[in-house]
């Protein structure tokens, strides 16, 4: 089995807002020679630009940052690195990882906890390398045969981020807003803003009023995790939210029209005016 | 259960004098009708030991039994057969008693004579105790429910303000335990010093729960404590004013009050915002009112603060209205990129405990 190349040095970024729970990182990190922190950053925003910037092998990521958060800013890196989490509190989060069998840091943590997370990620990156280097190593598969043993130190780039991310969302601050990149910019829309959301291709495009941005997430994720008291699945490809309505035609024969007051006009098939009947109380 | 009207010392002597005076009443009417003294006070002892044992025991009945609201014919019912047996077993007892005594049957006839006048005296007077029982009972009644029901409010106010005073953030524990944790290999003087400012700010925290109220100038000093170990935790970014007025020093405020508007200030300015943040904190005195306003920086673009009680104030706003009845005690106001909470503390309701 060949291992990776010696001088070549594993790429780390720490993302965490409080400055002794980055030096922290650093500090555990001194034992490994062969992992180098290419930058510190206090935030979401530096981390995204920091992760584009150096590409790297390995982040540590905290979830409670400012403006957004450390999930809301992985969905916005189009090919994540491994992370490691690290939290002090954060219920939603632990739930998050637990269901998806991630391994985090729960601060304060010791050496030894650290050492256990990171030897664990080093193990399968080296697998990984090794199985790139397209040497006569076993033919692993890691992100699709289960993990062995105890839960996986990192989340490996891929399905499992998706879905980590998908439960996550549903914590009570990430449904009060949606994170869309637009142009290289970040922006943070409040869902109160949204006027209705429409299915395309991949995407969903979310109508505003300063415009409409596309988001790489389904519909039945938006439908699952918007109030359902506030948006409304009124057709295959569009959810409304109901606050923006000002009447509604009927159209077609079984189908209506929804007039929001931008004046756009949102579809709504036979059972989407049964649900949007009850949700307005009509 | 209710007590009997008649186990109260008071009503007691009420009862049995009220039978005496009519007993003797009775027989200064029956003498009035012609009657020897005798057979007038035998005839009336009896008559209204009768009714006022029917009496005692329909109050008492009444205890085990009260009639629902819709069931008032039940006390004409009762009433009217009680005066019915009371009316035969008079003329069963007197008759035979005064006629063979004194070998006058001018009784007898007499007696058949004003039978009806006796029976519907009698009748008024079951009537009327009867009535008066069951209002009694129902009094008492509605008063014990409504016992019942303040004590159940009272308990589960006083547990609702133990269990908003009692929220210590877990995150900002852990993530102080992290920052002590953090500075121990590198700076061990200053995570020697910190974990000192989080055992006194822990320690105040333990002492204050069992206070009514503080004084104004201890609890910025507790609040001293809690602000150094967040800049400790948030470096340069955070920072803090604190403006007060001498007049409100000695004012007092629930404690614990402060401290999460404080903490949830700091939350929402550095949690929504990436630069530098400045908390102010302002306390004065204003019409027998402690007034503290405490002001954070926020991003109007990707927040919008409910007006009232937004933003983890809500358990504040309870608590407020929970210890002074009030809803107006707490403001919130917006101007700019700064969200500014207002609240009042009435003055002369709480009285500091020593």
């Amino acid at each position: 089995m060949i291992l990776y190349d010696n001088n070549y040095k594993i790429k780390a970024i720490i993302i965490d807002d409080e400055p002794l729970a980055r030096m922290i990182v650093q500090e555990y990190l001194q034992s490994y020679p062969q992992i180098e922190v290419m930058q510190e950053c206090g935030d979401g925003f530096e981390g995204i630009k920091a992760i584009q910037q150096h590409h790297p092998d390995l982040i540590f990521l905290d979830i409670q940052m400012p403006k957004i958060n450390g999930f809301e800013m992985l969905e916005l890196v189009e090919d994540p690195p491994a992370v490691i989490f690290t939290t002090a509190f954060d219920e939603y989060a632990i739930r998050a990882f637990e269901n998806h069998a991630v391994d985090y840091l729960l601060k304060p943590f010791t050496k030894q906890r650290f050492d256990k997370a990171v030897s664990k990620w080093l193990d399968q990156y080296t697998l990984h390398a090794s199985a790139r280097s397209g040497a006569e190593a076993p033919p692993a598969d890691a992100s699709s045969s289960p993990d062995e043993g105890a839960p996986g130190a990192s989340v490996s780039p891929g399905n499992k981020t998706r879905e980590l991310l998908d439960t996550a969302a549903h914590s009570p601050s990430q449904q009060q807003r949606v994170v869309v990149k637009t142009g290289g910019k970040i922006k943070i829309i409040p869902v109160e803003d949204i006027h209705y959301l429409e299915a395309s291709d991949d995407y969903v495009k979310i109508h505003t009023h300063n415009g409409a941005f596309l988001k790489n997430k389904t519909m039945n994720y938006f439908e699952q995790v918007l109030d359902p008291n506030h948006f409304v699945r009124t057709h295959r490809s569009y959810i409304l939210n109901v606050q923006q309505v000002t009447r509604i035609d009927p159209y077609e024969k079984d189908s209506h029209l929804c007039v929001l007051q931008s004046g756009a006009q949102v579809p709504v098939s036979k059972a989407g005016y049964v649900k949007l009947k009850a949700v307005l109380g009509l | 259960m209710a007590r009997s009207p008649l186990s109260i010392g008071k009503f007691l002597i009420i009862f049995v004098s009220w039978w005496l005076i009519w007993a003797l009443l009775q027989t200064v009417l029956l003498m009035g009708f012609g009657l020897r003294l005798g057979i007038a006070l035998t005839d009336s002892a009896v008559a209204n030991a009768l009714v006022a044992l029917s009496c005692g025991f329909v109050s008492n009945n009444l205890q085990y039994y009260l009639p629902k609201k819709e069931r008032y014919w039940y006390i004409l019912f009762l009433s009217l057969g009680l005066s019915i047996l009371i009316t035969i077993a008079c003329k069963g007892i007197l008759i035979p008693l005064l006629s063979s005594q004194h070998g006058d049957p001018g009784y007898a006839i007499f007696f058949s004579k004003s039978w009806p006048v006796r029976f519907d005296i009698i009748f008024l007077q079951m009537a009327c105790m009867t009535i008066l029982s069951v209002l009694w009972y129902s009094s008492e009644e509605e008063a014990q429910q409504i016992q019942r029901k303040t004590d159940a409010e009272r308990l589960s106010k006083e547990a609702e303000l133990f269990k908003l005073r009692q929220q210590l953030a877990p995150h900002f524990l852990f993530n102080s335990l992290n920052s002590i944790s953090a500075l121990t290999g590198s700076q061990p003087e200053l995570a020697r010093k910190m974990i000192q400012q989080l055992s006194d700010f822990l320690r105040s925290n333990l002492k204050e729960e069992e206070q009514q109220s503080v004084l104004l100038a201890e609890e910025l000093q507790y609040l001293e404590l809690y602000l150094d170990i967040e800049k400790v935790r948030f470096g340069h970014r955070l920072s803090t004013v604190i403006h007060r007025d001498e007049e409100s020093l000695v004012m007092t405020l629930p404690p614990m009050l402060l401290q999460p508007i404080v903490e949830n200030a700091i939350k929402f300015g550095l949690y929504d915002t990436t630069g530098t943040v400045t908390i102010t904190i302002r306390a004065r005195a204003e019409n027998n009112h402690l007034v503290i306003s405490v002001q954070n920086p926020f991003d109007p673009e990707t927040s919008r603060p409910k007006q009232g009680a937004g933003f983890g104030l809500s358990s504040i706003q309870r608590r407020l209205y929970l210890l002074f009845a009030r809803g107006d005690l707490l403001e919130t106001r917006i101007e700019g990129d700064l969200f500014t909470a207002i609240v009042k503390i009435p003055q002369q309701l709480i009285t500091p405990t020593t």
